[in-house]
């Protein structure tokens, strides 16, 4: 089987599960034999998440614990491993979030797997992927997103073949079928957790989410201050329907919250609008949005290397660009 | 007790990328320190200097020029070195793996390693340590303090973060934030060369490779570079939105 680690948060199954459940299809068909997909859901008080997961896979397997209320690094990759070798999973399917990224070396190891991360694109390269020589490839990117590497197992694996994260945004979501898979209920031996949170601070924005959207328009220090981020990138935001994004720079400067950075320690989005106001461009902003479908730079620095990877920009003055370009919108 | 920092040697991320043979060519480039990587060395200056008594190693894997990294760490205050020589390119896993023995063999209580690495932009070495050494582990620490064998601090977690405490021993990821990392002074450059450097062979470690990886392609998306100047503000915007409207299609 394949096995899905179900990604969930507010009692909705995350769109990044049903880009993993298309992932976990393209790879059982292409072992041409009938692979059942399993759903693996954790978590605390989690019936309505198993039963919309249901209409998206083979079998469900749930773990409803007061324990799981909470993630943890060494409860999730604990409980991953167990219902892998119980199950023989041939292949983990883990989201690419950053708690994904951080349990599921912890289910490599244990399982004695090769851990594939963040992958692109994912293929069996032989006609059965029970066989413990079967190979599986995948790309991801690397040099800050700059490269496109591809990857592959060796091959001659006892357990599962890989543990593989799945970049969100990158799979299209399944759509829910109308068949129900079974849902099963399992024990299991969970650890007792090392780390203690003692806080959190969760920091939601109120607009479409950064990752889901269609359009991003960012903001950097060139909008001038916190007030400048609400007037230019948050104004234009608003006209467009779109998320918003930060860079680094301003996010610890304290204009705007975590949530809202793009770039290598942010958020990876891959939109098909990016409007980028006021950002020079650092490598590091430019890994979490140099794949977008189109951008648009606003700057006033024309040697700015955000220019370099642009579809459109004007090189100019924000305070009164961005207003010309409300108003023409708006017409 | 004694603080490994995990080192890795990476391409500067202001240089460009090439392409030879399906991998990416590093000979020519600048190569540095993973900045990543310079949080921990840093992060573990500052514990020594916050008044624990503290032995620190740096640790780093690959080929003969990852002593450069070495040698910055050292100079940044590091005790000692230890490289493990080696041209074979390992993964996350099978690194984990001498890196776990390492902590072993030198009795460490506190690994500090980058919370991405600049060139395959993985995430997995600390939390691969910590699953071998049975540790816990925090990733993408941007404040951490240690109080006797207690360690309390601020991660960032899927959305938001988190203030922790832990105990040690435990292996922390670092990121931007967390400190400014120093400059080696000359002084402490010249201090340096006299510390300990040890060399030691891959062989011993009983690691191989569990991936191969089989092509690299640089990522070239053709942009229009359409760029207006925009002394004129009302025509550039207006030509802005045109093309984005009947040019792109991209909004309404």
């Amino acid at each position: 089987m394949i096995l899905i680690v179900v990604e969930h948060a507010n009692g909705k199954v995350g769109k990044s599960t049903w880009e993993m459940v298309t992932a976990a299809r393209e790879l059982a068909q292409g072992t041409g034999r009938e692979t059942p997909i399993t759903a693996l859901v954790l978590g605390s008080n989690v019936a309505p998440i198993a039963a919309e997961i249901a209409r998206g896979v083979d079998q469900v397997l749930v773990a409803d614990l007061p324990a799981l209320a909470q993630y943890d690094p060494e409860l999730w990759s604990a409980a991953v491993a167990q219902i892998a070798t119980e199950g023989e999973a041939s292949v983990v399917l883990i989201g690419g979030s950053r708690s994904g990224r951080e349990y599921s070396p912890r289910v490599a190891i244990k399982l004695d797997a090769p851990l594939l991360e963040d992958v692109i694109s994912l293929k069996a390269n032989s006609d059965t992927l029970s066989a413990g020589s079967q190979i599986i490839e995948a790309q991801h990117y690397t040099y800050l997103a700059r490269v496109t590497e591809t990857i592959e197992t060796i091959g001659g694996a006892t357990g599962p073949i890989a543990v593989v994260t799945i970049k969100p945004g990158v799979f299209n979501p399944a759509t829910p079928r109308a068949e129900v898979a079974e849902q099963f209920d399992v024990d299991l031996n969970l650890p007792t957790p090392r780390l203690h949170v003692t806080g959190k601070t969760v920091e939601r924005s109120s607009r479409v989410g950064l990752v889901e959207a269609e359009i991003v328009v960012s903001g950097g220090r060139g909008v001038g201050s916190a007030e400048g981020f609400t007037q230019y990138v948050e104004a234009l935001a608003d006209q467009l329907g779109a998320a918003v994004g930060a860079t680094r720079a301003i996010v610890d400067a304290g204009w705007r919250p975590y949530s809202e950075q793009v770039g290598q320690t942010g958020k990876t989005v891959q939109p098909k609008l990016y409007i980028a106001i006021g950002i020079s461009g650092a490598v590091q902003h430019l890994s979490g949005m140099n794949k977008s479908k189109t951008i648009v730079a606003i700057n006033r620095d024309a040697e700015a290397p955000i220019f370099k990877i642009a579809d459109y920009g004007i090189v100019g003055d924000v305070p009164q660009l961005i207003p010309a370009i409300l108003a023409e919108l708006k017409k | 007790m004694r603080i490994l920092t995990f080192i890795r040697q990476v391409l500067d991320a202001e240089e460009s990328v090439h392409v030879a043979n399906n991998a990416v060519a590093l000979e020519n480039s600048k190569l540095v320190m993973d900045t990543m990587d310079e949080y921990g060395v840093e992060e573990a200056l500052r514990l020594r200097e916050s008044g624990i008594e503290a032995e620190i190693i740096a640790v780093g894997v690959g080929p003969a020029r990852v002593q450069d990294a070495l040698r910055t760490a050292l100079a940044m205050g590091v005790d000692r070195a230890i490289h493990v020589e080696t041209d074979i390119r390992l993964d996350a896993i099978s690194l984990s793996m001498v890196l776990a023995q390492i902590a072993r063999q030198e009795d460490a209580t506190l690994i500090l390693s980058g919370g991405q690495q600049a060139d395959w932009d993985s995430h997995a070495l600390g939390a691969a340590t910590a699953e071998r050494l049975y540790w816990p582990q925090v990733t993408w620490t941007s404040a951490l303090e240690l109080k006797g064998t207690t360690l309390t601090g601020k991660h960032d977690v899927d959305e938001g973060s988190e203030t922790f405490t832990l105990e040690l021993p435990a292996v922390i990821t670092t990121q931007q934030g967390l400190n400014e990392p120093r400059y080696p002074t000359l002084p402490n450059i010249m201090k340096s060369k006299k510390k300990e450097l040890r060399r030691e062979s891959l062989d011993q470690f009983n690691v191989t490779p569990i991936l191969k990886f089989t092509s690299a392609e640089i990522q070239v998306k053709n942009r229009l570079n359409k760029i207006l100047d925009g002394k004129d503000v009302p025509a550039a915007a207006s030509q802005l939105v045109d093309l984005l409207r009947n040019e792109a299609r991209v909004i309404a």
